[in-house]
């Protein structure tokens, strides 16, 4: 197999962190943590590696449809989109900038993710998150349900402002 | 009046729309895959390869039953989109479903790949990829999902008792299941655990809730234990395929997740100061319960609704 340049890969690379999630336009997929590699492997032909946030998350699809489409667009004839189950997605790998986009957008970013692999205890009570608001950045707020807007959102209120707003689950 | 119509911008991510027509050649219950690559395979590039000394049919059969469950369970909880208490449980309870959902294609996926001969043969040319031929093309007594998981819906309180049992056995499932020796499995189950952790959670604490409520709020939830629990010794039978899946490192015997489901289920019960329910189990038809292909008539009626469509058109595409 011909050589790769380190231009062509890293153009590539380019190209694929520019590509944003479907849900969270304001988010790219390299920020959410879904793009784990770009490889060039070939002439023309790119492999890439994406890990799902959640098991049905729609979202996969159109995030596929998008890479093969910006990379095909590049010049890179042959686009191989492969999942990666392995190790699960986890909030922990939205970057600062992603977070600080999640958090312009009025999106209250995740927390640190519980770890462990042992038995998940039983939570009865609302889960313990310091969770500021993102319009006003009032500590005082108050959880509405643990589901959102998307598989990967609670949604919350604002105590001071009363505005509501969705917060990245923890995961 | 200015009849002008306005064009959409020029950057296709200006609009919304434009968007959808970029590869439109979509199978009307799925995706076709594209010409090159993977496609839509929610296992594309995954290493599939059936671990050694494991039974690719046993494998395949094991992987079904978890996906059938997951299926069944998740359309039975989509049909309270639009119909929930209020917006938050609806969007709640579509979440549960949703995640279900994607459990199941892996699973049913994963099946298909472990032994493909478990797929229902189409017409040459059929789009359908082999996890939506084992959902939309296989009658009842192929479905090999636990009877639980296709009782028709009661009231809230019903779903409540319904998800909570349900989410705590299939997480004490899922929690051991992640140390399978099968990588697809094991990462199938690593995801599922943080999902089934927030079904869980978010129904004890409406069944505590419903429980600790009115006089009506909980008459319904007593109701609904006492409905369902009939069914729940089921759910840790060991068939012969589980003892198998188990015995050769890739399954898990459902019958050494009991203490543990019945210890979470306890503090549940106890929160909500409800007596553990007495009614007797259902037993099977001659033996065969949900595992052996044995269902009640609501599972026909729900593949039915399920599978209607994607029958009448096995070569449809939108």
């Amino acid at each position: 197999m011909r050589r790769v340049s380190r231009g062509t890969s890293e153009r590539a690379r380019r190209v694929a962190r520019r590509v944003t999630d479907p849900e969270l336009p304001m988010l790219t997929l390299a920020d959410l943590g879904v793009l784990r590699d770009v490889d060039v492997v070939g002439d023309s032909h790119v492999v890439v590696d994406i890990t799902p946030t959640y098991s049905g998350c729609p979202a996969m699809a159109t995030m596929r449809d998008d890479l093969v489409r910006e990379l095909r667009a590049a010049g890179f004839d042959r686009v191989e989109v492969r999942v990666s189950l392995h190790p699960a997605w986890t909030t922990d790998w939205i970057t600062p900038a992603g977070r600080s986009a999640l958090a312009a957008a009025g999106i209250s970013p995740p927390g640190p993710a519980p770890s462990g692999d042992g038995p998940i205890p039983l939570t009865l009570l609302p889960t313990a998150r310091q969770v500021r608001c993102p319009q006003c950045d009032s500590p005082a707020t108050e959880l509405i349900s643990e589901f959102g807007s998307t598989a990967c959102k609670a949604q919350y209120r604002c105590t001071s402002c009363r505005e509501p707003f969705d917060h990245v689950k923890e995961i | 009046m200015n009849s002008r119509i306005e064009t959409p911008a020029e950057d296709e991510h200006d609009s919304v729309y434009s968007g959808l027509l970029v590869n439109d050649a979509h199978w009307a219950f799925g995706t076709v895959p594209v010409p090159d690559g993977h496609g839509e395979d929610p296992l594309a590039g995954v290493d599939t390869t059936v671990p050694e000394g494991v039974d690719a049919h046993v494998l395949a059969t094991y992987a079904l039953m978890l996906g059938d469950d997951a299926l069944v369970m998740s359309h039975r909880i989509s049909e309270w989109t639009s119909n929930a208490p209020d917006l938050e449980d609806d969007i709640a309870l579509s979440n549960i479903a949703l995640d279900l959902l994607g459990q199941a294609r892996l699973l049913l996926a994963r099946a298909a790949a472990a032994d493909p001969s478990i797929v229902p043969a189409l017409p040459d040319g059929s789009p359908v990829p082999p996890e939506d031929a084992l959902a939309f093309f296989r009658e009842a007594h192929h479905y090999r999902n636990v009877r639980f998981a296709e009782l028709v819906n009661g009231d809230f309180a019903e779903a409540t008792v319904r998800v909570l049992l349900f989410s705590t056995w299939r997480l004490a499932t899922f929690e051991r299941l992640r140390a399978s020796r099968d990588q697809v499995l094991a990462a199938v189950a690593a995801k599922g655990v943080k999902e089934l952790a927030y079904h869980r959670d978010y129904s004890a604490r409406w069944f505590v809730t419903l429980a600790r409520g009115t006089d009506e709020s909980r008459r319904r939830l007593l109701a609904a234990l006492d409905a369902l629990w009939p069914l729940w010794p089921e759910l840790f039978d060991t068939h012969a395929v589980e003892a198998a899946a188990a015995g050769s490192g890739v399954g898990v015997d459902p019958a050494t997740t009991r203490d543990a489901a019945e210890g979470v289920l306890d503090q549940v019960l106890a929160a909500g100061a409800v007596p553990r329910p007495e009614a007797p189990r259902r037993s099977g038809v001659l033996g065969r319960t949900g595992r052996d292909g044995m269902h009640g008539e609501p599972l026909s009626r729900l593949l039915a609704e399920m599978q209607s469509v994607a029958r009448a058109h096995p070569l449809g595409r939108w």
